[in-house]
């Protein structure tokens, strides 16, 4: 039996984990969602914001991560549309910018937003830093123009904006280390309010800036998602994903349990 | 559902399957799909960088400082936008690594850059990274000192203050880890392992996302796609 466990061909543990995935896709689950304090704050924070208030969104994330982080897009976009909350979308990640204007489009045509009044995409430029310190003195030394050429002085929404004084958030999405490029260059030097929606992968990175405040709040992979989506009484894709992913959570903490018992066993036979 | 969206999801969902073949052994359908994979965003990233980098902060600079020496172009710009040139040349210098003999022109861009990079980033990185996070660690004390935390904050802030301490000492080598602080540094090592555990149970939940997004995109878009063949 340990000697099977031990040589237990992986490919039975991919049949598992995609039976796993595949019956909850076909038999959907409704698990209860529980919002989490660091999703709550960032909701709170935004519905405490006046209509004609602005938030800056940056899409740093590219298509490897889009199913975590769309789904956080699209509620935090339905949540500004409803509250006319102005949205300034941009990105530093040179990958984003077709899915981050397509995604805009698709939340601002549902909710009836208009483009250059409600919301604007600048689209990308390279460079993290110098890009994030050019817009503490002029978004426009950095962003001359938004993603549809239109120069940002003949953009109506962009007439009182200058720079980060009159942004009340900005929100990171992200699949890498910009969150902690914005909380190093922004948030020290500019004191400018941020929260970070990101990948599971990265967010035990975030959770010491959370702490110490330095991030507002902060959304984790699908669970952010859908907690945000709860919070906007519209669940879709994060719901959906945080429930067709709880079933494998449980799998691989059983296999993580099976096989550290092997592992404990066989090095004491071992001994 | 149009001609050309129908077209996508099948390329999608065969390259979708050409990759998760791999789990059974690797074969040419999947290496056909990783080759087209890296082939592809290797261009998007060069075209990216052309048009989104050099033609906007290289060429049109270079061509607005040149141009007004061009002949048969008005010279009212005169010399004021030569100034353009000199952050271009030292960029260009960059390209001295392609001769073994010109090499050390590198230097020179290279020492502008470091000196701009650590200029940028030591203040705010100490001020983010280490006076914000040892101010986060502490101040939980003046709290306490208050009388303003609960018993599970006090709890909490201890527990940080003993995680951090004892998770610094398993990094201290000067002195040899015997005694106690052998003790400290097992505590710290303890730390170290949740702290993983964490990173490790994200990072499985984050991988996780991406099959799951898969297997709804061939269950749903690609199967269902089919009907409208009928």
């Amino acid at each position: 039996m340990l000697s099977k466990l031990i040589n237990l061909d992986r490919r039975i543990i991919f049949i598992l984990v995609a039976l796993a995935v595949i019956i909850p896709t076909l038999l959907p689950l409704n698990l209860p969602i529980n919002v989490s304090n660091p999703t709550q704050r960032i909701h709170d924070y935004i519905n405490t914001l006046p209509a004609g208030a602005t938030i800056m969104i940056a899409f740093d994330y590219g298509p490897s991560s889009m199913p975590e982080l769309n789904p956080m897009a699209k509620a935090v976009l339905r949540h500004c549309f409803d509250k006319k909350v102005r949205v300034i979308g941009m990105t530093l990640y040179p990958f984003a910018p077709t899915l981050a204007d397509t995604l805009i489009k698709e939340v601002a045509e549902e909710k009836g937003a208009v483009n250059g009044e409600d919301y604007v995409f600048l689209g990308f430029r390279p460079g993290y830093e110098q890009v994030m310190l050019r817009m503490g003195t002029s978004i426009a030394s950095a962003f001359e123009k938004d993603y549809t050429d239109t120069p940002l002085t003949e953009i109506p929404m962009m007439k009182d904006i200058t720079n980060y004084d009159q942004i009340d958030l900005i929100l990171d999405l992200a699949s890498g280390s910009t969150t902690q490029i914005w909380i190093t260059y922004v948030n020290v030097k500019y004191s400018q309010q941020i929260a970070a929606g990101v990948t599971g992968v990265i967010v035990s990175n975030m959770y010491p800036y959370l702490q110490t405040k330095q991030l507002i709040g902060l959304m984790p992979g699908y669970l952010g998602a859908s907690e945000y989506e709860k919070l906007i009484g519209v669940p879709e894709k994060g719901t959906e994903g945080i429930n067709n992913a709880s079933p494998v959570h449980v799998l691989i903490f059983v296999l993580v349990v099976i096989g550290n018992i092997v592992f404990f066993i066989q090095r004491k036979r071992e001994e | 559902m149009e001609l050309i969206e129908f077209i996508g999801i099948w390329i999608a969902a065969f390259l979708t399957l050409c990759i998760y073949s791999f789990l059974y052994r690797d074969n040419p359908f999947y290496r056909f799909a990783e080759h087209l994979f890296v082939g592809m965003s290797v261009g998007y990233t060069i075209t990216i960088s052309i048009y989104q980098g050099f033609i906007p902060f290289a060429w049109e600079p270079f061509w607005e400082a040149v141009k007004p020496f061009w002949p048969g172009v008005p010279r009212e710009a005169g010399w004021s936008g030569l100034w353009k040139l000199i952050p271009i040349g030292i960029g260009l210098l960059f390209f001295g690594g392609v001769s073994p003999r010109y090499t050390w022109l590198i230097r020179y861009p290279s020492a502008i850059l470091i000196g701009l990079g650590a200029g940028l980033a030591i203040p705010n990185v100490l001020r983010a990274d280490i006076f914000e996070q040892t101010r986060g660690t502490v101040e939980p004390f003046a709290s306490i000192n208050a009388g303003t935390l609960s018993i599970w904050g006090i709890l909490g802030a201890i527990l940080m203050v003993v995680g951090v301490v004892c998770t610094l000492i398993y990094f201290y080598f000067s002195v040899e880890h015997r005694g106690p602080v052998s003790w400290l540094s097992k505590v710290g090592i303890a730390f170290l392992m949740i702290g993983f555990g964490s990173a490790f149970g994200n990072t499985v939940m984050g991988r996780v996302a991406l099959l799951i997004q898969r297997v709804d995109f061939l269950i749903n878009d690609w199967i269902g796609s089919i009907g409208a063949l009928f």
